[in-house]
């Protein structure tokens, strides 16, 4: 099956940068896709190009079949046209609109008939129906961020674009809304793009991932596998983490939580998470590589680990690690010559149970909706 | 004196109807060229700002001068006006109207134009992905959000149109209950010497300009938005 958004094109702005982006969705290949880069790198410009708020002036985007936009033949589908809804990321809610009128806003091509239950049903659907009289100004930030949501899902789009949704929020309502976030985005099952910056938010919400730096997406995949393994050295320093793995929780107590990720039994600070389904995520710089476990040691983590590549970096040695699951290490190039490293090697990786972070994944990519 | 009281009423009740008038049009007119001016990309828009801010600058008599000649019955605009209704557009309530509206043009279109262009670029993109046309944008974001600007234009129209003076006496000339606005009326007083009937005049004039500028004021700060941040 063709994919269900193919894109190519480049987008320069006057007298600015120039944003190039190649894209392509499948589907039903789990509905959250991340736009991940740093700020400056061209997200918001792909996703407002997606939208039809920018029009390239090269390239071609195609939705299920329909051309939205093709420079060589002047085909342009304006957003007011497009089965598309955005999220802005200050959300753009109209101030002197009720909730519910802003919920309707986009419903007037619908029979007048048509338009209260399906506004109520949203606002139901979010968990709006007590605020339906407010204005946005009377609203928490959270409450917002969901009034903007179901504003773009009263439409019933096709495809939903999320421009750094969580941004706007402030410490444990944004920690709250990001759970709530994937949560309906899954349930929905409407494909979705979402823009951030953020590598937590990326690992929380996303099934699949691009990641954009300089203005050219670098990189496109599942999550773990953009985290897991980048694809050259840029989309590592975008991304920051080196090692994300899946992992279930087994057993928690005194604090701590047990894992299982693979083969291994692992152990990490309790983050108080909602559900049992995690992503475990490991900086290259926390694994520490020991020829024999002494057997005494206050880290808590003790993986044997077949080394599988070894990468100079500087004063500095990349070491991938098999241990069931892959696992990257940074250690000093002096350390890799007294440990004798080499491909094929038996090492025993150590991690101290604080290095270990624990994001919460309520489905698993590709489960059933 | 017996007369103590005496101003001249018919002045002040037509000066009160052309400015109303001036007003209607204005809001009217002044709508569609004021978006216009916020949102248009046009390269030659300048042009256009420049053209509406001229009655700024240009001197009354200048603009009334052209007035003059280009709505007399001699233009094709003041000949046609003539065809169709048998009347002529100089020295009358009509031509009067015409000059109040050019010469209140960049009062009204300025403000609403401001209003326009201050509303938040980002509802408009939002109203637009939500499907909206650009008609229903406007009416039903850019409008009520720019509602303040509004009725600050429409206010500044009236009040600028209550006191003007140069274009009404080069267009309009001096013919009581057509085109003898209250401004004239003070003038001629003072002309014939009659200094406390233009005194009472004026100071009518100035209690009403100021009343309707105090109300509008007044009720602004009270239906303040209750969107907006205190």
């Amino acid at each position: 099956m063709a994919p269900a958004l193919e894109a190519r094109f480049v987008h320069t702005w006057p007298a600015g940068p120039r944003v190039e982006a190649e894209l392509s969705l499948e589907e039903p290949s789990g509905p959250v896709t991340i736009l991940f880069g740093p700020s400056g790198s061209g997200k918001s410009t792909v996703l407002r190009c997606l939208a039809g708020l920018e029009r390239p002036a090269e390239g071609w985007i195609r939705w299920r079949g329909a051309t939205w936009l093709d420079a060589r033949s002047r085909a342009f589908v304006p957003a007011r046209r497009r089965p598309v809804s955005l999220v802005f990321q200050e959300y753009a809610l109209f101030p002197h609109l009720t909730v519910a009128e802003n919920v309707a806003f986009g419903l007037h091509a619908l029979p007048p008939s048509d338009r209260r239950p399906r506004t109520a049903g949203v606002l139901g659907l979010l968990k709006l129906g007590e605020l339906s009289g407010r204005r946005p100004s009377e609203l928490s930030g959270g409450q917002r961020q969901r009034v903007a949501l179901a504003r773009a899902l009263a439409r019933r789009p096709e495809l939903l674009l999320l421009d750094e949704p969580l941004s706007a929020l402030d410490g444990p309502a944004r920690e709250e809304t990001r759970v709530e976030l994937r949560a309906f985005l899954t349930r929905l099952g409407v494909p979705a793009i979402v823009v951030t910056h953020d590598r937590l938010e990326a690992l929380a919400l996303g099934d699949r991932m691009a990641v954009l730096s300089g203005g050219r997406i670098r990189q496109e995949g599942t999550v773990s596998e953009v985290f897991g393994r980048p694809a050259d050295e840029e989309v590592a320093r975008c991304v920051g983490v080196e090692t994300v793995v899946g992992a279930r929780v087994v057993g928690r107590g005194d604090g701590l939580v047990t894992l299982v990720a693979g083969p291994c039994r692992l152990v990490a600070l309790d983050p108080g998470l909602p559900s049992d389904d995690v992503l475990a995520c490991l900086r290259a710089e926390d694994v520490t590589l020991e020829r024999r476990s002494s057997g005494l040691s206050s880290a808590r983590n003790h993986l044997e680990a077949r080394v599988v590549a070894l990468t100079p970096q500087g004063p500095l040695v990349r070491v991938v690690l098999d241990c069931g699951f892959r696992l990257t290490a940074l250690v000093t190039r002096l350390s890799c010559g007294e440990l004798g490293l080499a491909e094929g090697e038996v090492v025993t990786a150590v991690v101290k149970a604080p290095s270990i972070h624990l994001v919460p994944r309520p489905a698993a990519p590709g489960a059933p909706r | 004196m017996d007369d103590w009281y005496r101003v001249d009423g018919q002045a002040l009740l037509l000066s009160l109807r052309l400015a109303a008038w001036t007003t209607a049009v204005l809001v009217v007119l002044g709508l569609p060229v004021a978006a216009w001016i916020a949102f248009s990309r046009a390269r030659w828009k300048f042009l256009a700002e420049a053209v509406v801010a001229l009655p700024l600058v240009l001197p009354p008599t200048v603009l009334g001068f052209y007035l003059l000649v280009g709505l007399g019955p001699r233009s094709p605009l003041g000949g046609l006006y003539q065809a169709v209704t048998g009347r002529i557009l100089p020295f009358s309530f009509e031509g009067l109207l015409v000059a109040s509206v050019l010469y209140s043009l960049p009062f009204a279109v300025q403000p609403f134009a401001a209003a326009f262009a201050a509303v938040d670029r980002s509802l408009l993109e939002a109203a637009e992905s939500l499907g909206a046309s650009r008609a229903r944008t406007f009416f039903r974001v850019v409008l009520p959000l720019s509602r303040p600007g509004i009725v600050a234009g429409a206010v500044l129209a009236f009040a600028h149109t209550l006191g003007e003076f140069g274009v009404v006496l080069m267009v309009g000339g001096n013919l009581p209950g057509a085109t003898r606005t209250v401004s004239i009326a003070i003038f001629d007083d003072v002309q014939a010497l009659d200094y406390a009937r233009a005194g009472r005049t004026s100071l009518l004039l100035l209690a009403v300009s100021f009343a309707v500028l105090g109300v509008t004021y007044g009720l602004q700060r009270r239906a303040r938005p209750s969107w907006l941040p205190r």
